[in-house]
């Protein structure tokens, strides 16, 4: 299957060790990986903000980036989401809708995709670690991802998972929100990361860099030595 | 420029945030919630399916609002029931007022209503003279210490006991007590005498019955059944919205209200009211009175893709799991809705720019979604009200900044030249973080930035090329 | 008193339901769930005998603290829990399962179902009634005026007494509905769901009994 990679802006720049171990990872499984470069970013901050206009605007890049790719496989729950559920409800009635319904449909989260669609479950990965799991809002509710990830971790060898208290509540990011509303958001964060230290873990996982930019920047913050990693990253650490 | 209500929020939510004493309150007092929750969640045959069939027969009610208004008031008239129809609160107050005037009432006992809250009832009736008693315990207490409840369920979840002693020591003169069973005594028998005494009693109502004409009544204290009973009028005041079709449809309903509201399996007293005392009935009121109120209501049916917001049973459930609720305090929204849903219907009932700040304090997580049992699209709503909102009026800043952010992302090959220079800023950001100078100040005041990698993906994969 | 705005408030609803509401607002399945499914499908389950009805409603019970006697004559289970809580007067109303218990109490009586000053009510130290049916799914006993004395009877006085026969065991709200439509031939003008002593959570969480309405509640259950 030939796998078309979308890697958000944020992942591109800060993150691109997520989109490698993706790479890796897809490769190892014998799938040939293409990443459509005139990508750039979903959309999201605009949408979020009410400016669906805007938001439009850059979505239209994304419909075009990806229009001839038979499946895409994102590597952020949430930016799978725009994609996925809100692209069609952002040009409902627009004269692209068919588009963007078509791109929604070929669109799937990394870990949904290995194990759903590749039905892939041991990729004969190794790391060593006390790691507990963080389930990205969007990936969670909107896609419905709780499952997938733990499935692919439970294979990884070395690897010790602890859930912890609450671990469906928000870390506080919300794209924009965070700084809107710094103070709200950095509460949730505090709450988010007391669940964290609470399991004794030493390494965060999620299927959202975004998250683990807010609970990373929260933990740095307040000089606990605790690591985070995107799933894929994980996944792709054993395999050279 | 933000208006009063959004300064007010966002003071209040920063006072609120960062009182650990209060979050620490509130977690304790939703951590027993969500244990009882899962247990009677976890009884039903299928929850899903549950929920589907609440929201079937809200929606039913709701996109047939008129037919089954007018069969609930023919029913309820039939038992000698009067209807007042009235388009806000102010039309509703004084009607009450009326009520109370002709006959001569002195005392009014009340029972929880939100919609009564949502008016400012209470008040109204007091300043016409009236002794007005809340009978709920939770709401006596902030009616006690002058505050608005505090959540729409739990009004007074944010006290400890030492508080309400002191407010009980104060406004009751009573000892200081050391327990909730102490205080609750003390509320109870305060209260016996007001039963007794009141001459007109006030409820809400969570339920109305178009099929047989019947209020319906939940509660777990019995203070609404006494105010209901004993005093000789009563008058309920009921939203719109809350008509149903059947009374099956209370079969369902009413557990699941229990449930997503208090984790209970049912609430303690249900309580049906089609008419006031009936030949051949010994007690209940002569009296009863119903007030249908508007109030906006039909604002917000007007808009078919929020419609599914008059679903709502008040049930609690979206602030029970809100992340935002948990931090900032039932009092910081400033209205009489808190939480999820007050943020989504807000805007619709008092105005969208001076309340639509709610709907952007949100991280769109959807807990409030997941968790309703009626199925309102809680967070999809905060985002149309968001759309909404920047459609009818942006700020002076949003179009340029957006409107950049479009321009530049639309470029793909000035993204990929210019990217990477904004990576050589890295090491002058991190120098700078949480300054006042720094212009990513309102993330790094509180919170580390990632450190800039070595390359990006975009040259990841022109090197492996 | 002043006209109300009833035309008004219809015209503004039939005007804002001309453009129906999305479909998708359901997520899907949930119109045809009510019309092709009974509650039995998804409400918690009720077993079919009568044995396995009195087992969940005992459960149920004990859950929400209240006391179920299973016995053949309620006459000295009543005596037993006058004397235990020194009962000075009762109040019932006139009830074939409970008649001959209430009257060998041999304290002074307050009837309910004849006119009463709501003040002697208030005084009295138990309410002794009948009901409609009990409600095995959630531990629950409806009374309506007719078979519970008026609707005072059940909620003033501090301990809230129910005779009643298994027989009166319905599986869940829909039955209990459908045996008062039955039973009448109407829905009455009182009905109420007693489910447990009254409670109440509202100081840090804490479950309290006997907020407002009865602190105990007792079913007596004959065969």
């Amino acid at each position: 299957m030939k796998i078309s990679l979308f890697i958000p802006c944020f992942v591109d720049q800060f993150y691109p060790g997520a989109g490698i171990g993706m790479v890796k990872v897809l490769e190892k499984l014998g799938h040939e990986v293409d990443y459509p470069e005139s990508q750039t970013c979903c959309g999201q901050p605009a949408f979020n903000s009410g400016l669906w206009g805007e938001a439009r605007d850059v979505a239209d890049t994304m419909l075009d980036a990806f229009r001839d790719a038979e499946v895409v496989v994102g590597v952020s729950g949430s930016c799978g989401a725009m994609m996925r559920v809100f692209y069609p409800e952002l040009y409902h009635g627009r004269p692209r809708e068919a588009e963007a319904k078509a791109l929604a449909a070929k669109t799937h989260e990394f870990s949904s995709f290995l194990v759903n669609v590749l039905k892939v479950g041991d990729i004969g990965a190794e790391f060593p670690a006390k790691a507990t799991f963080h389930d990205g809002c969007h990936g969670l509710r909107e896609l419905g991802i709780k499952r997938e990830p733990r499935e692919l971790l439970k294979h990884v060898r070395g690897l010790e998972l602890i859930e912890m208290k609450e671990a469906e509540t928000c870390c506080g990011f919300g794209g924009t929100f965070a700084v809107k509303f710094p103070e709200i958001s950095t509460a949730m964060g505090e709450v988010k990361c007391a669940s964290i230290l609470e399991t004794g873990a030493d390494l965060v996982i999620s299927n959202d860099s975004s998250c683990l930019m807010q609970i990373q920047g929260l933990l740095d913050r307040q000089g606990r030595p605790i690591r985070s990693m995107h799933l894929a990253e994980v996944l792709a650490h054993s395999l050279s | 420029m933000s208006t009063v209500e959004a300064r007010q929020f966002h003071r209040d939510a920063e006072r609120l945030t960062h009182d650990l004493r209060h979050r620490g309150l509130i977690q304790k007092a939703l951590g027993g919630y969500y244990v009882k929750r899962d247990e009677q969640k976890s009884r039903y045959t299928n929850w899903q399916a549950a929920r589907a069939a609440a929201a079937a027969a809200k929606f039913e009610a709701v996109n047939h609002l008129d037919k089954y208004l007018v069969e609930l008031t023919d029913k309820l008239a039939a038992r000698g029931t009067k209807i007042f129809w009235a388009a806000d609160g102010a039309e509703a107050a004084d009607y009450i007022s009326g009520v109370a005037k002709a006959a001569d009432v002195r005392r009014i006992i009340k029972s929880k209503t939100m919609t009564g809250e949502e008016i400012h009832l209470g008040p109204a009736l007091e300043k016409a003279g009236y002794e007005v008693v809340e009978s709920d315990l939770g709401e006596f207490i902030v009616q006690l210490r002058e505050e608005p409840p505090y959540h729409i369920v739990f009004p007074s979840m944010h006290l400890t006991r030492d508080e309400i002693s002191d407010v009980f020591e104060k406004k009751l003169g009573t000892a200081p007590a050391d327990t909730p069973e102490e205080l609750t005594m003390i509320a109870r028998g305060v209260m016996r005498k007001k039963y007794c005494e009141a001459d007109m009693g006030i409820s809400g109502a969570n339920f109305a019955v178009a099929e047989t004409g019947h209020i319906s009544i939940t509660e777990n204290e019995g203070n609404a059944r006494l105010s209901t009973t004993l005093p000789k009028i009563l008058v309920t005041i009921v939203g719109i919205e809350k008509v149903v079709p059947k009374l099956d449809d209370l079969a369902v309903l009413l557990p699941m209200l229990a449930t997503a509201g208090a984790g209970q399996n049912m609430t303690c007293y249900n309580t049906l009211l089609g008419g006031p005392r009936q030949p051949g009935e010994t007690d209940g009121p002569e009296e009863y009175h119903v007030v249908l109120l508007d109030n906006r209501r039909t604002t917000l049916l007007a808009d078919p893709e929020q419609r599914d917001a008059l679903h709502c049973i008040r049930c609690g459930a979206c602030l029970n799991v809100c992340p935002i609720f948990k931090n900032v305090g039932g009092h910081s929204y400033g209205t009489t809705y808190q939480g999820p849903i007050g943020s989504v219907i807000t805007p619709h009932l008092r105005g969208l720019q001076n309340w639509k700040h709610l709907s952007f304090a949100s991280s769109l997580c959807g807990a409030c979604t997941e968790a309703c049992p009626v199925k309102i699209d809680l967070h999809h709503h905060l985002l149309q009200n968001r759309r909404n909102a920047t459609v009818q009026k942006t700020a002076w800043w949003e179009k340029p900044v957006f409107g950049g952010f479009a321009w530049f992302m639309r470029r793909p090959a000035l993204y990929r030249f210019a990217a990477p220079l904004l990576r050589l800023a890295d090491p002058f950001i991190h120098a700078i973080r949480g300054k006042p100078f720094d212009p990513a100040r309102l993330w790094t005041g509180t919170r580390d930035l990632p450190r800039a990698p070595k390359q990006s993906f975009k040259e990841y994969w022109n090197a492996r090329r | 008193m002043p006209a109300d705005s009833r035309e008004k408030i219809l015209r503004r609803i039939r005007e804002a339901l001309q453009t129906p509401a999305p479909a998708r607002h359901l997520h899907g399945a949930a119109a045809s769930a009510s019309e092709s499914h009974p509650p039995q499908d998804w409400l918690p389950p009720v077993p079919a005998d009568l044995a396995g009805r009195i087992a969940i409603f005992e459960k149920n019970s004990a859950d929400l603290k209240t006391v179920v006697h299973r016995c053949a004559d309620p006459a000295p289970v009543l005596a037993e829990i006058a004397a235990a809580e020194g009962w000075k007067s009762v109040a019932t109303h006139d009830f074939a399962a409970g008649r001959s218990a209430v009257a060998a109490l041999g304290l002074p009586t307050l009837r309910t179902d004849q006119p009463y000053d709501k003040l002697d009510l208030e005084k009295c130290d138990a309410g002794i009634s009948g009901c409609e049916c009990l409600v095995a799914q959630t531990g629950g006993i409806l009374v309506t005026s007719p078979t519970a004395g008026g609707r005072a009877l059940s909620v003033l006085p501090p301990h809230h007494i129910v005779i009643a026969s298994e027989s009166q065991i319905v599986a869940d709200l829909a039955e209990a509905f459908a045996h008062v439509r039955q039973s009448h031939g109407t829905i009455p003008a009182f009905l109420s769901f007693i489910t447990g002593p009254s409670r109440t959570g509202d100081i840090e969480r804490i479950l309290v009994l006997g907020a407002h309405g009865p602190k105990k509640l007792t079913v007596i259950l004959t065969p």
